[in-house]
């Protein structure tokens, strides 16, 4: 059985069903990304497992451990929170020393805890100042010193990012990622931003009302993503789709043929009968400018420095493609654009579900 | 207030007009005619304050033979004296002091529970909430609105049958009864603001209920409780109803021996001594108005605003 195991999990409010009926398990050590738009579910399953709510059903497990129903200072967790929620009233030390504190942990291992942790995090300076004195990256150091005081089994965390600005979220995200790889806590972390999910994660669950999309690692998600949602909510800039229609043999969308392998083909034979639709997902970055192919006229660039996003009109709509460096194009230029066959993301045009 | 934002709204209203700007602090003849009718509703409402401490310093020959707003030419103590501890109440001639000491029996604790009593429902109100909570509050709520005189009889009733009735107990119960939904309504106001994550944060941390409430939610209450005390200390030490109907003959506050005594008929009327009296009944809301005011109006803002 894994660090933590999550089965059959249903949560209601009234008529209402939030979540419906999760299952996941991760291995000891993992870092576990909750991930989905907001409403999604994500927070209500991530105050399941500290035990701030009980599932309608289902059961939750840390290591052999059932604590579906145990209080949350009996299931051995720590959890940072989006606010951080440091006591204003406690200077940096006395935070992170509640939590022994309320353990009953004697004052001198308590102090040589505080010692420990604050050099961990670079925050031994800052242990005299309330928090209402520090910063919004200290106080983020200083939450994630009061969850590592307790070294627990399991460290939550409910968005800890999305209250920094975009620097320093990037730096405390590689501090996190550090910070796992040297404690090797088993994490789970909440986000709805999808560059921390893929990151960070070693595992990722991308959810959706209520239900887990995919459960995969971030390799997995990415490149084999499980369905048209997964597919859109990964990746930056989003997918290119086109609804094509399915030939005896290839695809067509529009009058222009969409190049498939042989593998995809059997994969759309298998599945398709008859004339249903088929959608046809290319990332940015797998169209390129070439001398042949799609023909198109450039509507935006968008330079970010190191590549360049171009949003290019064409009879198949409007795409997207991702290219390296800048290519010195204008607007209104004609383009032509092309890819492999083998990058294409095929999904049913009814469930959405991936096909090849 | 609106004589110091005048200057800035009229320039900041025109800041593009070919008028130049005026000086700020510069006097102009709208901001005198301002200040002069302003200082005549000061002078107004203060006059009374004026009367009451000036005759109070005065002998009741000055009062007699000087007018209502002369300056006492000779102040003495004496009228204060005698109001503290040999005027007539009744047939009783002890002054008002045991009284005030009746009041401050009755105010402290009263004030203690009921505040006390308050935080703890705000806290249980908004950090651990159940089901029925919002329709208990409602209920709490009514109290604030309901006249005092509804409850009279049957308040006596129930202080009869606890054996309380005529006591300064039963004073205390009274209040502390008739205080608990504003207090409660106080601190529930101030504790929504506090973030339900610090609650989470500390259940988390193997914090109990107590120890959330004493080591996390009482430390950050001190704006709310400075604002609570004073409220309850004002309404309870100027209470007159309770304290003339529930009251025994050894219990009876200020308020009440003040009217007894401004009541008592003697030969002459000694208006230097009333009005001492007055001003000793009512000296402690005032000393706490002056030291902790500032705070008041501060703690009743600051709910809204986490600092």
């Amino acid at each position: 059985m894994g660090a933590l195991t999550i089965s059959q999990v249903r949560k209601s409010y009234g008529a209402a069903d939030i979540l419906k009926g999760i299952d996941l398990s991760i291995d000891a050590g993992e870092f576990l990304i909750l991930v989905g738009p907001s409403g999604c579910g994500k927070s209500t399953l991530l105050a399941m497992i500290a035990g701030l709510e009980h599932p309608t059903s289902g059961a939750i497990h840390i290591g052999d451990r059932d604590v579906t129903y145990l209080p949350s200072k009996d299931r051995d967790i720590a959890m940072v929170f989006q606010s951080y929620a440091l006591y204003p009233n406690m200077n940096v030390a006395q935070n992170i020393a509640f939590g022994l504190e309320m353990r009953k942990v004697p004052k001198a291992q308590r102090d040589e805890t505080v010692q420990r942790v604050s050099k961990m995090l670079q925050i031994s300076h800052l242990l005299d100042r309330k928090p209402g004195q520090l910063s919004g990256g200290q106080r983020q150091r200083v939450a994630m010193g009061r969850a590592l005081a307790r070294d627990p089994k399991l460290f939550l965390f409910d968005e800890p990012l999305s209250n920094l600005d975009a620097k320093l979220r990037i730096e405390m995200r590689a501090e996190i990622k550090l910070l796992h790889q040297r404690t090797r806590t088993t994490t789970v972390y909440v986000t709805h931003d999808q560059v921390e999910a893929m990151t960070l994660g070693d595992r990722i669950a991308v959810m959706r009302d209520g239900v887990v999309q995919q459960f995969g690692t971030p390799e997995e998600i990415y490149t084999r993503p499980a369905n048209r949602f997964v597919a859109e909510f990964i990746g930056s800039p989003t997918m290119n789709f086109v609804t094509a229609e399915r030939l005896s043999e290839g695809l067509r969308a529009q009058g222009v043929t969409l190049p498939v392998n042989a593998e995809q083909q059997a994969s759309i034979n298998a599945a398709i009968s008859g004339n249903g639709g088929c959608l046809y997902g290319l990332r940015p970055e797998h169209i390129r400018l070439a001398d042949d192919g799609v023909p198109g006229q450039l509507v935006m660039i968008e330079p970010t420095g190191p590549e360049t996003y171009l949003l290019v009109d064409t009879p198949l709509g409007q795409m997207t493609s991702r290219v390296a460096g800048n290519p010195h194009l204008h607007v209104g230029d004609t383009v032509r654009l092309q890819w492999a066959a083998e990058s294409a993301h095929l999904f049913d045009a009814g469930n959405e579900k991936r096909l090849a | 207030m609106s004589a110091a934002m005048s200057p800035e709204m009229t320039s900041s209203s025109s800041p593009s007009a070919v008028v130049p700007a005026r000086r700020p602090g510069g006097l102009s003849w709208q901001r005198v005619l301002l200040l002069l009718v302003l200082l005549g509703f000061a002078a107004f409402f203060l006059t009374p304050l004026y009367v009451m401490v000036s005759t109070s310093f005065k002998t009741m020959d000055e009062v007699r033979n000087g007018t209502l707003l002369s300056i006492p030419m000779s102040p003495s103590f004496e009228a204060w004296s005698k109001a503290w501890s040999s005027a007539c109440t009744g047939t009783d001639c002890g002054g008002l002091k045991p009284f005030f000491m009746n009041s401050v029996y009755m105010v402290v604790p009263a004030v203690l529970i009921s505040t006390a009593l308050g935080a703890l429902n705000g806290y249980v109100l908004t950090k651990w909430r159940f089901r029925g909570s919002e329709v208990m509050f409602a209920f709490l709520l009514f109290g604030v609105f309901m006249p005092m005189q509804v409850v009279l009889l049957p308040m006596s009733q129930v202080l009869g049958k606890l054996g309380i009735a005529s006591s300064v107990w039963g004073l205390i119960l009274v209040h502390v009864l008739a205080g608990m939904p504003s207090t409660t309504l106080f601190f529930r106001n101030y504790y929504a603001g506090l973030p339900d994550e610090l609650v989470k944060a500390a259940t988390l941390d193997g914090a109990s209920f107590w120890q959330i409430f004493w080591r996390i939610v009482v430390p950050l209450s001190t704006p709310i409780l400075v604002v609570t005390l004073i409220w309850q200390f004002t309404s309870i030490w100027n209470d007159f109803l309770y304290g003339v109907v529930f009251s025994g003959a050894d219990s009876k506050p200020i308020t009440v021996g003040l009217n007894n005594l401004a009541n008592t008929t003697s030969t002459v009327k000694e208006y230097n001594v009333d009005m001492a009296a007055a001003l000793i009944a009512a000296l402690p809301t005032l000393v706490v108005y002056v030291v902790a005011g500032k705070y008041f109006v501060r703690g009743l803002t600051a709910g809204a605003v986490k600092g």
